[in-house]
C-alpha cells in the first residue's frame, strides 16, 4: 500500500490526525475481509467512511473498537501508535462506537442509559442528582431540546432521540473519537437532518467524528472527508470539496476514479482474484 | 469520574437552568395519560384489592374486617409475599425459578432438623438456613447463567428435586415440630402496642423527612420534581394507610379477651418491611438494581456497556432462593412444625401470581419488589374471604387463577400498547 490516503501534503505541520490505520488487514480463516485499510480521521472534523454492501466498512470499525484487533497494520491515536485489542482499551484510548442498534435498554430512562455501566455513586448510593444534572449537561451543550423530561424511558422516544441518547452516551466520557454506524439508516427526513446537524456539532465542539454511511446526501452533507472501501480495500480518501458524488460512486462502485485519478490496475486485479476465490468480505 | 468532551454551552442549560416545574394538574393529568399509554404499574392490583375487600366487606360484614381477621390475613401472607419479593428480582431478568417454593420447604426443614433433631441452638440453625437457600440460588444462578439451561427447564428439575429432597430430610409422613420460641415467635407473637406505635412514628417520621429531603435537593439543583401537592399526597396516603393499620393492629382481637388477650402489630410485618426495603434500596439505589433493570431490558446493551451480565443473573437467583429460604422460616413459625409438603401445593405459584398481579412484568426489566406485597395482599384477601365465604378450595383455586389470568394479560397488553406508542 504506496497511496496516500489524504491528499493533504505529507509535510503538512498540523498536528498529527486523532486516528490514523496504515494498511490494516484482517483475515477470518481462508477470508480476507480487510486487504489494507488506510484512513486518516483528523479532530474537527467529520471523516466518512462509505463502500458498498461486503466492502468491509463493518469489519474495519470493529477492529478499530477492539471487538477484535487487526492482524497486521498500525492504528495511531494522535499519531502515537495504539494497542487496542479489546472495547475497554479502545475505551482508555478515547474512542466511542455509537453502533447501528444503538444498545439502548428500552426500560431505563434516559439518564440511566447514559451512564448504564458507569454508574456516579455517592458510596454505596447512586448519585442521582448528580448523574441527571451531568446528562442534562451534555444534552444541552449538543443543543438537544427535543427531550421533554430526561426521565422518561427510552421507550417512548422517537428514532433520532434514541440516536441522539446513543451520541450523548458517547460523548458523556473522555472521548476524543466518535464512531457512527449508519446513524441515520433508520431515520424519516426532519430526524435525519437533527441527527446530521449534531453529528456536525461534534466535530465542531473539537472532537474527530467517523460517519459509517451509505447515503450519499448525509455524506456529502456533513462529510470534510471521505473514504472508499472497496473490496476489503481502501480505494482512495478524498475532500469532500475536491470530489463530486458521481467520483465517489464510481469508486464505491469500481474501485477507482476514471478522470484525473492515478488507474489502480494492479489493486483491481488483486481484488478480482478475491471475488473468484469465493469470498466475500463483510 | 471523567468529565464530558465537550465544552460547557455558553446558554444555560434548558434542561439544567431553568426547569419548567409542573404544576399539580399537569402532574395528574400526565399520570392519567401514562395509565392510558399502558403503563399501568400497581394499579390495577390496588384496584382489585379495593373491589375483593368491598365485596367481602358487604358480604361477610362481621367477620372479614374483623381485627382478628386482619391480622391473620397478614400472617396468612407473610410466606407468599416473601418468596413473591425474591421471584421479583428473577423475574426482572426476564427469567423464573419454579423451585423457590420447595427451595423454602428445603430451608424450612433443614432449620427443623438443626433445632429439633439435632438441639443445635438457633444463632448455628438460622444462618445454616439461610446459608442453604444461598447455595441453591448460585447453584441455579450457574445453571442459568453460565451453563446456559432456560431457567424454565433448570429450575423446573429444581422443583421435582427439591421435593424429593425435603422428603428425605423429613421422611416420609414424617413431621418435625419446632420448639424454638424465637421461630414460633416470627408468626405467633405480637409487638407490645406502646412500642409499635414508637416504631411506627419512628419510621413514619424518618419516611416522610427522607421523601422531603431528596424532594429539596432536587428542587435546588434545578432539576425536574413533582409539585409539592403531589408529593403531599403521596406521602401523606402512605401514612395515613400505616398509621390506621397499625391502630387496627393495636385493637383487642381475642375471641376470649379475659383468658388470653392478643393484640399488637405481628412481628413478622416488620421483619418483612425491613426485608422489602432493604430489597428497594437495593434495586432502586444502587448500580446493581440498576444493571438488572438493564439486563432484563437489553441483555447485550448491558453486556457492551461493561457489565458482567453472569454474575448479575448469578446475584439475583441467590437473592431469590435467599428470600425463600426466608419464608421457609416464616412457614416453619406458622405451621410450627416442618412437614414434606412445606413450600409446596399452591405457594410457589401464588408466589408468581403475587409478583404478576402487583405489575411486575414476566418478559423482564418491568417490576419492584412492592409489587409483591401488594399482589400478594390481593391473593390473601381471595384465599381469605372466599374461605370465610364457605367456598370449596376449588372455587378458591380458579379465582385466584382467573386473577393471575387477569394480571398476565394486562401486562402483555400494556407491553403491545407502549410498543405501539412509541
Amino acid at each position: 500500500m504506496t497511496q496516500s490516503v489524504d491528499e493533504r501534503p505529507a509535510s503538512s505541520t498540523g498536528p498529527a490526525p486523532a486516528l490514523e490505520v496504515r494498511d490494516g488487514r484482517k483475515s477470518f480463516g481462508a477470508v480476507h475481509a480487510l486487504r489494507g485499510v488506510d484512513i486518516t480521521v483528523r479532530v474537527g472534523e467529520v471523516t466518512a467512511l462509505v463502500g458498498d454492501n461486503g466492502a468491509g466498512k463493518s469489519t474495519m470499525i470493529k477492529c478499530i473498537a477492539g471487538i477484535f484487533p487487526f492482524d497486521s497494520g498500525a492504528v495511531l491515536v494522535n499519531g502515537t501508535k495504539a494497542h487496542i485489542h479489546s472495547p475497554a482499551e479502545a475505551s482508555a484510548a478515547g474512542i466511542e462506537v455509537v453502533y447501528q442498534d444503538l444498545a439502548l435498554c428500552d426500560n431505563l430512562d434516559i439518564v440511566h442509559n447514559m451512564f448504564l455501566g458507569r454508574e456516579m455513586k455517592k458510596g454505596l448510593r447512586l448519585d442521582e442528582t448528580a448523574m441527571e444534572t451531568k446528562a442534562a449537561d451534555v444534552l444541552a451543550s449538543l443543543s438537544v431540546r427535543t427531550v421533554r423530561s430526561i426521565r422518561q424511558q427510552v421507550a417512548s422516544l422517537s428514532g433520532g432521540q434514541r440516536q441522539t441518547v446513543a451520541i450523548a452516551r458517547a460523548v458523556l466520557w473522555n472521548s476524543k473519537i466518535v464512531i457512527l454506524d449508519e446513524p441515520t439508516a433508520a431515520l424519516g427526513v426532519a430526524q435525519t437532518e437533527q441527527v446530521l446537524q449534531l453529528v456536525r456539532r461534534l466535530a465542531d465542539a473539537g472532537l474527530a467524528v467517523l460517519l459509517i454511511s451509505h447515503n450519499m446526501n448525509d455524506v456529502f452533507e456533513v462529510a470534510d472527508s471521505i473514504n472508499v472501501l472497496y473490496l476489503g480495500q481502501t480505494a482512495a480518501q478524498v475532500r469532500t470539496s475536491d470530489s463530486t458524488r458521481a467520483k465517489i460512486i464510481e469508486l464505491i462502485t469500481s474501485g477507482a476514479a476514471s478522470t484525473d485519478e492515478p488507474p489502480l490496475s494492479g489493486r483491481r486485479t488483486d481484488a478480482a482474484a478475491t471475488t473468484t476465490n469465493g469470498s466475500n468480505p463483510a | 469520574m471523567s468529565t464530558s468532551t465537550l465544552p460547557p454551552s455558553a446558554t444555560p442549560s434548558p434542561l439544567a437552568g431553568a426547569v419548567q416545574q409542573p404544576t399539580f394538574t399537569e402532574n395528574v393529568q400526565g399520570y392519567v395519560s401514562k395509565l392510558r399509554g399502558g403503563d399501568m404499574g400497581t394499579l390495577p392490583a390496588i384496584l382489585a384489592f379495593l373491589i375483593l375487600t368491598a365485596v367481602f366487606v358487604v358480604l361477610k360484614p362481621g367477620t372479614f374486617t374483623s381485627f382478628l381477621n386482619i391480622a391473620n390475613l397478614f400472617q396468612q401472607g407473610a410466606v407468599v409475599a416473601t418468596i413473591g419479593m425474591g421471584l421479583v428480582f428473577v423475574l426482572l431478568l426476564g427469567e423464573i425459578d419454579l423451585s423457590a417454593g420447595f427451595a423454602s420447604g428445603v430451608c424450612g426443614a433443614v432449620l427443623a432438623v438443626a433445632l429439633t433433631n439435632k438441639q443445635w441452638p438457633l444463632i448455628v440453625a438460622l444462618p445454616l438456613s439461610l446459608l442453604t437457600g444461598v447455595v441453591i440460588g448460585l447453584g441455579l444462578g450457574l445453571l442459568v447463567a453460565k451453563v446456559g439451561i432456560p431457567s424454565f427447564i433448570a429450575t423446573l428439575a429444581a422443583f421435582l428435586a427439591f421435593q424429593g429432597v425435603v422428603l428425605l430430610i423429613i421422611g416420609n409422613g414424617g413431621n418435625i415440630s419446632i420448639t424454638n420460641p424465637a421461630v414460633l415467635a416470627i408468626e405467633n407473637k405480637n409487638i407490645a402496642p406502646w412500642l409499635g406505635w414508637l416504631i411506627v412514628i419512628a419510621a413514619l417520621v424518618i419516611y416522610v423527612g427522607m421523601g422531603l429531603r431528596q424532594w429539596s435537593t432536587r428542587r435546588n439543583n434545578g432539576l425536574l420534581v413533582a409539585p409539592l401537592a403531589s408529593l403531599i399526597v403521596k406521602l401523606g396516603l402512605v401514612v395515613v394507610i400505616v398509621l390506621a393499620l397499625t391502630f387496627i393492629l393495636n385493637q383487642e382481637r381475642s375471641l376470649n379477651p379475659l383468658r388470653t388477650s392478643i393484640s399488637g402489630i405481628p412481628i413478622v410485618i416488620p421483619v418483612i418491611a425491613v426485608l422489602a426495603l432493604g430489597l428497594t434500596f437495593l434495586l432502586n439505589g444502587t448500580a446493581f438494581g440498576r444493571h438488572v433493570y438493564g439486563v432484563g431490558g437489553n441483555a447485550e446493551a448491558t453486556r457492551r456497556a461493561g457489565i458482567n451480565v453472569a454474575r448479575v443473573r448469578i446475584t439475583c437467583f441467590v437473592i431469590c432462593s435467599t428470600l425463600a429460604a426466608c419464608a421457609g422460616i416464616f412457614g416453619a413459625s406458622r405451621a410450627t412444625s416442618v412437614d414434606p409438603n412445606a413450600g409446596g401445593s399452591n405457594v410457589l405459584l401464588y408466589a408468581v401470581g403475587a409478583a404478576v398481579i402487583g405489575g411486575t412484568s414476566l418478559f423482564g426489566g418491568k417490576g419492584r419488589v412492592v409489587d409483591a406485597l401488594i399482589g400478594a395482599a390481593v391473593i390473601a384477601v381471595i384465599d381469605n374471604g372466599m374461605g370465610l365465604l364457605g367456598y370449596s378450595a376449588g372455587v378458591k383455586y380458579v379465582v385466584t387463577g382467573g386473577v393471575l389470568v387477569l394480571a398476565a394479560g394486562v401486562d402483555a397488553l400494556s407491553r403491545g400498547r407502549m410498543r405501539g406508542s412509541r
